[in-house]
């Protein structure tokens, strides 16, 4: 039938779009409140298993990692929404990023970061001076991190994928994977120790960039410790984590709320003609989308570089697929929701790490179950899209 | 010079040859119909000169200067608003938001706060609903918001395709008052309405699509009056 015969007969409105996966699918409330019941049974075990202290150790180290995920979940997020892509080199930006901030601030007694060597300026000294020296050297590293982390953001789209918007919905994609690829292949050429003398190839596969034992800024400084030497330990370093992953988050969903960029993200990505029509430079905001994505995954790889002690070429492939799980968990499209869905993701981990013998090496399996299931009894997530779109 | 020209425009998608030789000019201060049945181009006309949809061949000119070489957010600055077919909303977005995206590229803030009054005093009903999402409206509301955003960019010349679709009569003859309000207040219109009484009755002047290309053109009153109109698109 014709588009012509088809408006006659009177087909306007396209067909009611199918929501759900299958036939076992439940209400957003049913698997809310299912959800909240597995957490609080599997809590329980935990602290059955392992006594209080523990259980809320790894709960709260669950919740750290959570922070990153969140961070990055947020980027799929974004830049679904606005383009339906599934950008598969956002979590190598991530670990292009965690790189940006060893460069620049340097890790003590291993190599010099950028600041030192052009101006004599050494960063990890500041940071460990005092607390307000500290604050300083978070307030040079994580903007600058941003920024450059933006910019390859940018890059990426303007380069991989902006061609490609009106392309059948593969090609993007299997350009994504090829720009990931681009990527890791880029890092391990030069952040992977040189292969020994006499073998092959760039450097030693496998091999991780130390980023110091403490991360590049010594804080091993306990901050609380909640029922004495068997209970919870906070430590600064992971309060931090969690505070400017939180403060990132929300000033996200400010920006995107009341800024007027904000607000032309929102509308490309409901109605992009009708945007355009509204005077929004659609190349324009899709870059801004990439760039605010991108930051925010690099607030998630600057602390990541501060937290843990090394950083590994390809680590971006993981945390990118863990984090898209969180965003599809929370409902892709939504911000809040990839926030809710990376601390949960990371719950899920700390629970498999505990409670299932060498959990450990379970941890992407049970993650990816969790992404299964997901999609199958409820593919709009816990925050997904509950309008109707009659529009 | 007329404010708006569509001059001799051909469009393709792909292969297929939508418009022909289409030439229309709007004067500043009129309002003109464009009918045709379905299919005939009507809709690919207005994209035309929003830039939805590049011309291969042929010019739009809004107040002389060529606009078909802008992209379609240049062209909304330049003063085209566009309720398109169909409405497209922010489905997702309150009233309040979808009005204030037609403000978007404005910098006024005082007269905008003025034109969100003077939007809500033409549709009531939205005044009462501007916390509402725009997803959950009625058909007739909606067709009120897509209005109403495209006259928040205080456009020169508003692009309105297919107003009444979907409407119940009563508010079929509300929303053409309202055309006519918006006409009386200094706004040239450029209109789709496949109630080609209506049209003609509202209208100075219109031009009938026929598979692409103008077959009839005129003041409003000649139309009507005219046998082959009275039988293609009047049903006497
Ligand atoms: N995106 C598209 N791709 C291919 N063909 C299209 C597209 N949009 C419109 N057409 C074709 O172009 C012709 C004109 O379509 P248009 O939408 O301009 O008609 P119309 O006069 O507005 O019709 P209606 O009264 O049904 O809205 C039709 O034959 C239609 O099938
Ligand atoms: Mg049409």
């Amino acid at each position: 039938m014709s588009a012509a015969t088809e408006a006659a007969v009177g087909g306007r409105r396209p067909a009611p779009r199918i929501r759900r996966g299958l036939r076992l699918a439940v209400s957003q409330g049913q698997f809310l409140t299912v959800l909240a019941g597995v957490f609080l049974i599997l809590m329980l075990l935990m602290i059955v298993q392992d006594g209080a202290g523990t259980a809320g150790n790894e709960v709260w180290r669950g919740l750290v990692l959570g922070a990153i995920y969140a961070l990055i979940a947020v980027g799929y997020t974004l830049v679904y929404g606005i383009i339906e892509l599934i950008n598969f080199a956002h979590g190598d930006v991530f670990t292009l990023s965690a790189f940006y901030s060893i460069f620049l601030a340097g890790i003590p007694g291993v190599q010099e970061g950028f600041f030192k060597r052009f101006f004599g300026f050494d960063i990890n000294h500041l940071a460990g001076s005092s607390p307000g020296g500290l604050v300083l050297a978070l307030l040079i590293i994580f903007p600058i991190s941003m920024i450059l982390a933006g910019l390859t953001g940018v890059l990426i789209e303007r380069v991989a994928y902006r061609r490609l918007r009106n392309a059948p919905r593969l090609a993007p994609l299997i350009t994504a994977v090829g720009v990931s690829f681009l990527l890791e292949g880029i890092m391990f050429a030069f952040f992977v120790p040189p292969a020994p003398p006499g073998q092959p190839g760039l450097g030693t596969p496998g091999a991780a960039y130390p980023t110091g034992e403490d991360g590049w800024i010594p804080t091993t400084h306990v901050l609380f410790n909640i029922g004495g030497s068997h209970g919870v330990v906070i430590g600064a370093n992971d309060a931090m984590v969690i505070v400017i992953a939180l403060v990132a988050m929300f000033a996200l969903a400010g920006f995107i709320r009341y800024s007027r960029t904000g607000k032309a993200m929102r509308a490309s990505a409901q109605n992009r003609d009708a945007a355009q029509l509204c005077g929004i430079n659609i190349n324009r905001t899709i870059s801004a989308t990439f760039f605010l994505g991108s930051a925010l995954a690099a607030v998630g790889g600057v602390v990541y570089a501060m937290h843990y002690h090394t950083i590994t070429w390809n680590q971006g492939y993981q945390f990118g697929l863990i984090a898209f799980t969180a965003a599809v968990l929370g409902g892709i499209g939504n911000i809040v929701g990839a926030g809710i869905g990376g601390f949960l993701i990371g719950l899920v981990e700390a629970f498999t790490v505990t409670l299932i013998p060498n959990g450990g090496s379970w941890a992407l399996i049970v993650v990816f179950a969790v992404l299964i299931l997901v999609l199958t009894l409820q593919p709009t997530g816990l925050l997904g899209m509950r309008v109707p779109d009659r529009a | 010079m007329a404010l708006l020209e569509v001059d001799a425009v051909d469009v393709f998608y792909g292969r297929v040859r939508a418009l022909q030789g289409v030439s229309i000019e709007v004067d500043e201060g009129e309002i003109v119909a464009l009918i045709g049945s379905n299919g005939a181009g009507k809709t690919t006309t207005l994209r035309t000169i929003s830039g939805l949809v590049r011309p291969a061949r042929g010019a739009v000119r809004l107040a002389g200067k060529p606009i078909h070489t802008m992209g379609a957010e240049q062209i909304a600055r330049m003063g085209i608003g566009h309720a398109p077919e169909g409405r497209r909303l922010f489905p997702r977005m309150t009233v309040q938001e979808n009005l204030d995206m037609g403000a978007y590229s404005r910098r006024d803030g005082a007269k905008v706060k003025h034109d969100f009054a003077w939007v809500y005093s033409l549709f009531p009903r939205l005044a009462e609903r501007r916390r509402q999402l725009a997803g959950s409206l009625s058909g007739g509301e909606q067709q009120m918001v897509a209005i109403g955003r495209a006259l928040m960019s205080r456009p020169r010349v508003l692009l309105l395709d297919e107003p009444s679709l979907g409407l119940a009569p009563i508010l079929v003859d509300a929303i053409f008052d309202v055309i006519r309000e918006i006409n009386g207040e200094g706004t040239t219109i450029l209109l789709i309405e496949q109630n080609a009484l209506i049209a003609l009755h509202t209208a100075a002047r219109a031009y009938v699509l026929e598979t692409g290309s103008v077959t009839l053109s005129g003041p409003a009153s000649e139309l009507l009056a005219s046998a082959d109109v009275q039988r293609a698109y009047l049903g006497m």
